[in-house]
């Protein structure tokens, strides 16, 4: 039997929570009993002139509710039909797709830049409880979700214009403030994860990067989204592995980006 | 009420099939849709040995359609043969393989390694449009259209379908010239060739530059290039082209077409093509159509 789901989910509640960014909850028949983090749904648009479902990282998981959480940003016309979609609204959605985080028993760094965050929410909920939570956030400007974090472990700001926390990139902050773990999740946009990677592979900890690419399908089939990787690929038998599919998370030392 | 069609003597239960590229081997696809449901699985296009394919971005949607540069990235027909064949055996579906190329030679070698296959019809892919040797380089220029499809026809075992590109001046001449050369039939159209730029960066959409468009945009040039065809050739049609529902399959069917492929749609609905198997007898009830044969090439004067 397939842990993947087509449902018209139900929009529970949605609101603007930064400039640009919704969060939105959606009840969900089976997705979220099946959902871990890390993982992603694809959203379809009722427009008909939309045609490819828009992949979102999933930021919560209620089980009881069977409800999902998604925090995204307004970045085109899909999102900005999601964004209009009132409590009651309904949506067709595919998933849970792709794969989560490792859930490993070690002092961590969580690492979100941007849009990046809200895979780490539900992933700080998830970690075993005694594993020591380093949240480390970069915004650009606007937060948003900070709040949230500060009940799984202690949270440091980065802000490119240095109004919140450390002014510069997350990396800066986890100098300034001279932290150190052994294992580093990690997702945001791509010069961030480099950094991450050449840090971690520097300082030898273990470390999980979430990416993303340009998708079709979502499920695997039309090889759209493939980012290098090191090793010749079990599928695809060159050097490329599908993000949807393999992915979104892979270990650091995986993938070439 | 008879919902079987006959490619080139092969008879698929239904006239409903995959666009090679958009379905993998169905083994993504089937933890939505039984295979078994479908006339035939077309799977993607497989070369001699494994191709990396284009950089990233490799799609990007535009208003009503969507473009693709995935350069044909396959495993090579090693792999294909020995994990995607007998997968797909498992389902009561027939199997067309599209076959892919650099040179003559390579879509020669591929061909013969699928001799001694279970595989129903094989698919010659001369048009796509991403790939900078072979590929569509056969498919713009009926003489070499022509030579390949003798060269593959010699040495195939199974009946051999060309399908043929959009991105010609008159798509009645190489249907003809494939005809002459004795291929079993044609599908059509791959992608036409397209280009998106994305105004706030500046950029490109895709690292390819130019894509293939596909999706409903192009449904009428399909349809109208499916009923060219048809009236220029006695070849049987598989028709394809922005196909995103059963209207559209039956649109394509009184065209001319024998056999339609779903591609984009899969995107959009991963279980429509189920669906439209489901709707096409449906049409048929409405309609009291008692033979889907009735229906090709059908169309009326308006």
């Amino acid at each position: 039997m397939s842990d993947k789901f087509m449902e018209t989910a139900i929009v529970i509640r949605q609101e603007e929570i930064s400039f640009g960014v919704y969060d939105m909850w959606l009840k969900t028949e089976n997705i979220a009993k099946k959902a871990v983090a890390g993982q992603f749904i694809s959203l379809y648009s009722n427009d008909g002139s939309r045609l490819l479902p828009r992949p979102i990282s999933i930021c919560k998981v209620d089980k009881e509710d069977s409800a999902i959480r998604i925090v995204y940003r307004v970045v085109g016309e899909g999102t900005k039909e999601f964004s209009h979609m009132k409590s009651g609204a309904h949506i067709k959605v595919v998933g849970p797709l792709g794969n989560g985080f490792p859930l490993k028993k070690k002092n961590a760094f969580l690492i979100g830049g941007g849009i990046g965050i809200p895979p780490m929410l539900e992933l700080a909920a998830e970690l075993p409880k005694e594993v020591e939570k380093k949240i480390v956030l970069g915004y650009r400007d606007d937060l948003f979700l900070d709040n949230e974090f500060k009940k799984y472990g202690d949270v440091y700001i980065a802000t490119e214009d240095g109004s919140v926390g450390t002014d510069g990139n997350v990396l800066d902050a986890i100098r300034e403030h001279g932290l150190t773990a052994d294992i580093i999740y990690a997702c945001g946009p791509m010069p961030m994860l480099r950094a991450i990677k050449e840090y971690a592979e520097k300082n030898d900890i273990e470390c999980w990067l979430s990416l993303e690419e340009r998708m079709a399908c979502g499920i695997g089939a039309c090889l759209a989204c493939v980012c290098k990787s090191k090793e010749t690929d079990e599928h695809t038998k060159v050097n490329n592995k599908r993000i949807c599919k393999e992915g979104p998370v892979f270990a650091s030392w995986e993938v070439e980006i | 009420m008879n919902t079987k069609v006959n490619i080139a003597g092969v008879v698929l239960d239904n006239p409903v099939t995959v666009g090679s590229g958009t379905f993998g081997s169905g083994a993504e696809y089937s933890e939505f849709v039984d295979l078994s449901r479908l006339g035939a699985v077309t799977t993607k296009g497989v070369a001699n040995v494994p191709w990396p394919g284009n950089p990233t971005p490799r799609v990007a949607e535009v208003y009503g359609g969507m473009l693709n540069a995935i350069g044909l990235q396959n495993p090579g027909i090693d792999v294909f043969i020995k994990r995607d064949i007998p997968f797909l055996k498992k389902y009561d579906t027939k199997i067309i393989v599209n076959v892919c190329g650099k040179s003559t030679q390579d879509y020669v070698e591929v061909v013969e390694r699928l001799a001694d296959q279970p595989v129903d019809l094989l698919e010659i892919n001369i048009s796509c449009p991403n790939v900078k040797e072979g590929g569509i380089a056969f498919g713009q220029n009926p003489k070499a259209a022509e030579a390949i499809t003798r060269e593959v026809k010699a040495h195939a075992k199974q009946p051999v379908i060309m399908k043929l590109s959009p991105n010609v001046t008159d798509i009645k001449e190489m249907a003809k010239a494939v005809e002459a050369a004795g291929a079993d039939a044609v599908s059509l159209i791959n992608t036409l060739t397209g280009m998106k730029i994305n105004v706030k960066t500046g950029k490109f959409a895709l690292a390819n530059k130019t894509g293939g468009l596909s999706g409903p945009a192009v449904h009428p040039v399909a349809v109208r290039m499916v009923y060219e065809t048809a009236n220029a050739i006695k070849l049987p049609i598989i028709g394809m082209g922005g196909i995103m529902n059963t209207e559209d399959a039956i649109e394509m069917i009184l065209a001319g077409a024998t056999a339609v492929s779903v591609g984009t749609a899969n995107f959009t609905n991963p279980r429509i093509t189920e669906e439209i198997v489901s709707g096409i007898e449906d049409y048929m009830r409405e309609f009291g159509v008692e033979d889907i044969n009735e229906l090709i090439g059908a169309v009326k004067e308006a």
